[in-house]
């Protein structure tokens, strides 16, 4: 088991990142109401970020991984979301295989 | 004392009675995770330290993913900054539910703000008072699954090699276009995700870094603020 520094500081940087990020929405807002255009916005934003996060590697990387990931979505709408997960990985694999 | 203490009781495992199916769903990808991790060269002591600490998958496999050595310390601090930017979001949702508990309850209980259990107290809250019983019962069987099995992950997941050839490179995408499955709100969410799919592939391509997450979730939370208004109930409840 080792413990590099680097890599300690990397994890606590990003775990003071994390509790400020969960703990300064609450504290803005904890003497008010959210409502209107902010409430639309809060909204979407998991989905705006997950959306950000996967999009060049779904959309812009090759015809194999966007074809697997309109399989990934087709299967998660009907299959258990870990049986879309590992589908999608297995539709990858073979993609790559046969279309590049 | 005693009713109020089995009162308490209740709650607590009526929160942990709600997050069982969802702890069953986060083993595979803890183990994922862990995987992912030693493939970069994380120990088993790091991974679960980071677990831990950070508690929040979506900007862990994002630090997986871009994790280099020599560790890259502001960049993947700035980048779970970036990552959990809706967290602030979430925890201004979640404020009218839990303004009313100990300071000690709030602040600590912020600290298990995940995704998931931040929807199922934004449920809770909508039909009931929500109890830090309640929430706490939520959060520590996740908070537990999450370490046990992420650090599980990262002893067995070393002794695997070319994770490519498995197809692990797409795991992420994978993992994150399903939970998107679970998120979709129809016509609500078409615009905001266009809205951040196009942003993002264009700063992609053009800036260096993770620049293209900020940017993305930027665009389509502004393509959010110009939706039709709706209650802040009625939003959060498919959530």
């Amino acid at each position: 088991m080792q413990l590099d520094p680097l890599v300690l500081a990397a994890i606590a940087g990003m775990a003071l990142a994390t509790y400020f990020t969960r703990f300064i929405g609450y504290w803005l807002v904890r003497r008010t109401v959210v409502t209107g255009r902010l409430a639309g916005a809060l909204e979407a934003v998991p989905g705006a970020v997950l959306t950000s996060i996967i999009a060049p590697m779904a959309l812009a990387t090759g015809p194999a991984e966007t074809a697997a990931a309109a399989l990934t979505v087709l299967m998660a709408v009907r299959l258990p979301l870990i049986v879309a997960v590992a589908g999608g990985c297995l539709a990858v694999v073979v993609l790559r295989a046969v279309i590049g | 004392m005693t009713t109020s203490l089995t009162f308490r009781r209740g709650e607590f495992a009526a929160g942990a009675f709600t997050i069982l199916p969802l702890l069953v769903a986060v083993v595979p990808f803890g183990l994922l995770l862990g995987t992912l991790a030693a493939q970069k060269g994380l120990s088993p002591l790091e991974t679960a330290l980071m677990s831990a600490t950070v508690f929040a998958g979506a900007s862990q496999f994002v630090a997986v993913e871009i994790w280099t050595t020599p560790v890259a310390v502001v960049l993947l601090t700035a980048t779970a900054l970036m990552v959990n930017l809706r967290h602030v979001l979430m925890g201004a949702a979640l404020a009218p539910g839990i303004r009313s508990w100990p300071a000690g309850a709030t602040y600590g209980g912020l600290f298990f703000l995940a995704d998931e259990i931040w929807a199922f107290a934004l449920k809770r809250s909508a039909g009931q008072p929500l109890t830090p019983a309640y929430y706490f019962g939520l959060s520590l069987p996740l908070y537990l699954g999450w370490i046990s099995t992420t650090t599980l992950g990262a002893i067995f997941g070393s002794v695997l090699q070319d994770p490519a050839r498995y197809g692990l490179d797409f795991a992420f995408t994978a993992v994150f276009l399903t939970l998107l499955v679970s998120l979709w709100k129809g016509k609500r969410s078409l615009y905001p995700w266009l809205a951040a799919a196009l942003v993002a592939v264009a700063a992609h391509q053009l800036l260096p870094g993770v620049w293209y997450i900020a940017l993305g979730g930027l665009a389509g939370t502004l393509a959010g603020a110009f939706q039709r208004p709706v209650a802040l109930q009625e939003a959060t409840d498919a959530a």
